[in-house]
């Protein structure tokens, strides 16, 4: 049994066009997506794909005025309000994306300590501000005062202790030092080792594969493939939707070839496959309908061409 | 920072002097531009009785005689050695009028600023937790009411209802009438207050309300305080925690800076209630001509305004740390 | 995240957007001013003079807002003071307007030494309390219908020109204002063609907010009797009026005219808000 599951999730908000006229935009749809226990997944994607509302979603943070349905659950249980409770900033943690989540009036040191924190809590982050080199004045800084690297660091050291078994890591690592990231990374798949399941969105590929057992790619607000993290290889031949393809060689130590085009900005605008616009394998039969998600070789996939 | 205030004081007494000086500037040459007759304001309904000469002998006392730049130099001379002239209604020094009254009006205004920031605050406070609910709707539209409300009718009308209709407050006056001023009591005086005193605070909640509100409504939708909920913080801890914390500073700042409204809040209900204050003098001074103290009053007024805005301000560099650290890192 | 904050925004309850809600305050607006206009006319002066036999009336169908010690009908004294207070409150706004744009604009082009004195003089002006600055001009007009709108011309402007300072400080380092001022222009063309145009909806939205204030502020210092003489059917005198007759329970005659004063000044300043948050481009999604 997975740790997290997540089922036909769609996350949608209402928005005003032309003045009065309402219109529900949706963000991400239908999404199915699992996590086991000492399983490190990373979701990649561009921004605006959706990534960070998977996030939010999943901590129960959303907006209030954002919609969801389909459902969530952890442990066999549906994630709701009561469980969440239980287990927000114990059990299930998250390493926001960027110092803004801290509180800019508020020492980082006792910003980090909350009710939640006994002794073992508070040593376990001494001890992982010394593997990050941040020394002990670093607490007694306000955010503002913290580097863009040393920010980082801090944030990660909010989620990654012990008693973690679920941590959502919202792009952790740029602007950190490659060291750093190597030690944030090696932090991750420690915790991995002792059974913490690790979601970890990024944009960036290469960082995700260094730890990775899986991929999940994000286009649109769609995950349209999920890959072992071993499929990333060669020209990517063993990945199987053309976006995924794209993505991997478009990095500079494979084909450095650009993507054109963008990604529709709402699902909704589009009627048939998201990527058809930009697709190289192309056809009239993407149009007229949105893919199923299937299995293909061990993994998944959203398109009617994957093999 | 002991040192840090001591510059900042430092600078602040220096833009003071300046901003007095324009000021006396500019009003001196207004009044010195009137077409209004100091010495026929001075003579009031004698006038049947006072003859040319003695007019000349007037105008001479008061020196209205001599050419405008002869008489500001002559004004500010001894406005330096802290003489303001001599108030024509009261026959008294001006320094004197104003500091008596200052006392009448200093606690009226303490009482109002203290009462409307607390109350404004938690009103604030209590709309933006309750976003949209009928007790944010309730105090939203009260504020928006008192914006457009003239503060001097909200005086008449407690006025009609607790001591006319009610009866449990004196109508109006610092003191009882009839009452020598030795056996006047604090009860009585705190008595005489309490309308002048609600009249003032009813219309300082609205601004302090509405901007905190907004305020805890913005703090309430950042980012760090999703990662605080993320984190399992949740309720009133959340609130106490992060909340207050980040909005009690620019409501204590919009406070200080709101002694000009106060100022003039006060002049209106002085005057509804008779209350012998700066205010009612400001309002006698204007109307009989009275120039000494009309000056007086101006530049005393805008100390009193100076010094909201640079306690503001010295909250504001010296409390949030933003401001104060990086000060500290410059130096 | 930014994208969910701009949707919250949009909206409101009941699902009116602020676009529906400026036009119903307006069009609000308007049918009050037009009533008091087409109310003062039609009154006449029939309600003002003086009846005896009508003393002291309570509200009653014939008299809506009853009458005062001396028979005169305080429904047409109302309406003929709210004209008068928003005739006075337009003119006063107007004035301001014009001070403010001619300031800001000559701040922003006419050199460091002009900035610095407006600034100054700005700065000096928001430094007194407002009540005093409108007590002290209305005295040095020599107080009557002159000097309380005199005052209200020259104490309203600091705050808008501040604002116009910096919106026509920013258009002035635009691209093609410099190319304009490379070309030879004049500081005056720059001001007239480029800057202005930019700037007449934050100047209408300026008036709209600045009127209410006007309004007040005369019902205040007529109030204070530094206004107008008794004779004129000004709020601020009707009320200053009315405090001799409270003891003796004529509750009508403080109580609507207040409340004349209060929608009137409520009217304007919903439109102005509405209207300044459709003038913000950063709201452009509304």
């Amino acid at each position: 049994m997975p740790l997290l599951e997540v089922n036909k999730l769609s996350i949608s908000f209402v928005q005003y066009v032309n003045g009065s006229v309402q219109q529900r935009i949706t963000v991400v749809e239908e999404l199915d997506f699992a996590i086991n226990e000492g399983e490190i997944v990373a979701v990649v994607g561009a921004s605006g794909s959706g990534k960070s509302l998977l996030a939010h979603a999943i901590m129960g943070i959303l907006p209030k005025n954002v919609e969801t349905t389909g459902s969530i659950s952890y442990g066999g249980e549906l994630l709701d309000e009561k469980l969440l409770q239980r287990h927000r900033g114990r059990e299930i943690a998250l390493v926001p994306q960027s110092v803004s989540f801290l509180d800019p009036l508020m020492r980082v040191g006792k910003q980090l300590h909350t009710r939640a924190d006994g002794e073992v809590q508070d040593k376990e982050r001494e001890s992982l501000f010394e593997r990050f080199q941040l020394g002990k004045h670093v607490a007694r800084m306000f955010p503002f005062q913290l580097s863009g690297g040393m920010a980082r660091k801090v944030l990660v050291s909010t989620a990654a202790l012990g008693r973690t078994r679920l941590i959502i890591a919202d792009e952790p690592t740029p602007g950190m030092h490659p060291d750093d990231v190597a030690e944030a990374l090696g932090r991750f798949k420690q915790l991995a080792e002792g059974g913490c399941a690790v979601l970890f969105i990024t944009h960036d590929i290469e960082a995700a594969l260094q730890i990775a057992d899986k991929v999940a790619v994000f286009y649109a607000g769609e995950a349209i493939e999920l890959a072992a993290a071993e499929d990333f290889q060669g020209q990517g031949e063993r990945l199987r939707h053309p976006y995924t393809k794209a993505l991997w060689r478009a990095l500079p130590q494979n084909s450095f070839e650009p993507i054109t085009g963008t990604q529709p900005a709402r699902s909704s605008d589009v009627q048939g496959c998201l990527f058809a616009a930009r697709c190289s394998s192309y056809a009239e039969e993407c149009k007229a309908k949105r893919p199923d998600s299937r299995e293909v070789r061990g993994g998944m996939v959203r398109c009617l061409h994957a093999t | 920072m002991l040192n840090g205030i001591m510059v900042f004081a430092g600078k602040k007494l220096i833009r003071l002097a300046a901003l007095l000086a324009s000021v006396s500037i500019i009003t001196f040459a207004l009044v010195a531009m009137s077409p209004i007759d100091p010495v026929q304001s001075y003579i009031g309904a004698d006038v049947m009785r006072v003859g040319a000469e003695q007019r000349q002998e007037i105008a001479a006392y008061w020196g209205l005689d001599r050419p405008f730049l002869e008489r500001f130099m002559k004004w500010a001379a001894a406005l330096l050695q802290g003489d303001m002239g001599t108030s024509m209604i009261y026959r008294e020094p001006v320094t004197h009028v104003i500091a008596e009254r200052f006392m009448h009006s200093a606690l009226l205004m303490a009482f109002a600023w203290l009462l409307s920031g607390a109350i404004g605050f938690i009103a604030g406070v209590a709309a933006a937790l309750r976003k949209d609910s009928w007790l944010d709707r309730l105090i939203k539209s009260y504020c928006y009411t008192l914006a457009s409300t003239p503060s001097f009718w909200i005086g008449l009308l407690l006025m009609m209802v607790f001591a006319v209709w009610l009866g449990w407050l004196p109508v109006g006056m610092g003191v009882p009438a009839g009452v020598l001023a030795e056996n006047v009591t604090w009860a009585d005086r705190l008595r005489h207050m309490v309308m002048p005193v609600l009249t003032l605070s009813v219309v300082g909640i609205a601004p302090i309300a509405l901007h905190t509100r907004q305020k805890l409504i913005d703090v309430m939708d950042s980012d760090f305080i999703l990662f605080a909920k993320a984190r399992g913080e949740r309720g009133i801890g959340l609130l106490l925690r992060h909340g207050l914390r980040n909005i009690a500073l620019p409501a204590i700042t919009l406070q200080f800076a709101s002694f000009g409204e106060l100022f003039g809040g006060a002049v209106l209900a002085e005057q509804v209630f008779s209350y012998p204050g700066l205010g009612q003098a400001t309002v006698e001074a204007g109307l009989r001509g009275d120039v000494p103290l009309l000056m007086g009053l101006v530049l005393c007024s805008t100390l009193f305004v100076f010094t909201g805005n640079a306690l503001a301000d010295y909250f504001y560099r010296m409390v949030d740390p933003r401001l104060r650290y990086r000060k500290e890192e410059r130096a | 995240m930014s994208q969910l904050a701009a949707v919250q925004q949009g909206k409101t309850r009941n699902g009116w957007n602020v676009r529906k809600r400026a036009y119903v305050s307006a069009t609000g607006a308007g049918l009050l001013l037009v009533a008091i206009g087409i109310g003062s006319w039609l009154l006449g002066s029939a309600g003002l003079s003086v009846q005896l036999d009508n003393r002291n009336l309570p509200p009653s169908l014939a008299h809506l807002f009853g009458t005062d010690w001396l028979g005169r009908d305080m429904l047409s004294r109302t309406v003929k003071g709210l004209a008068l207070s928003i005739q006075v409150g337009m003119l006063g706004a107007a004035c301001s307007v014009i001070i403010a744009a001619v300031m800001g604009l000559m701040a922003a082009t006419l050199g460091k030494t002009a900035d610095r004195i407006i600034t100054w003089l700005i700065d000096v002006f928001l430094s007194v309390p407002h009540l005093v600055m409108l007590i002290l001009i209305a005295f040095v007009c020599g107080g009557g219908l002159k000097g309380v709108a005199i005052g209200i011309m020259l104490t309203h402007w600091p705050s808008l020109a501040r604002l116009i300072r910096a919106e026509a400080l920013q258009l002035m380092s635009a691209e093609y204002v410099l190319v304009s001022r490379k070309l030879g222009r004049s500081s005056y063309w720059v001001a007239t063609r480029h800057l202005a145009p930019h700037l007449l909806p934050q100047l209408l939205v300026g008036f709209l907010l600045l009127f209410p204030h006007a309004v007040l502020h005369e019902a205040a210092v007529t109030f204070l009797g530094l206004g107008m003489s008794p004779h004129q059917p000004a709020i601020g005198i009707i009320l200053s009026e009315s405090m001799r007759y409270l003891s003796t329970g004529m509750w009508w005659l403080a109580v609507f005219p207040g409340l004349g004063l209060l929608a009137t000044v409520r009217a304007f300043d919903k439109l102005g808000h509405y209207l300044r948050q459709l003038v913000d481009p950063r709201n452009a999604h509304l």
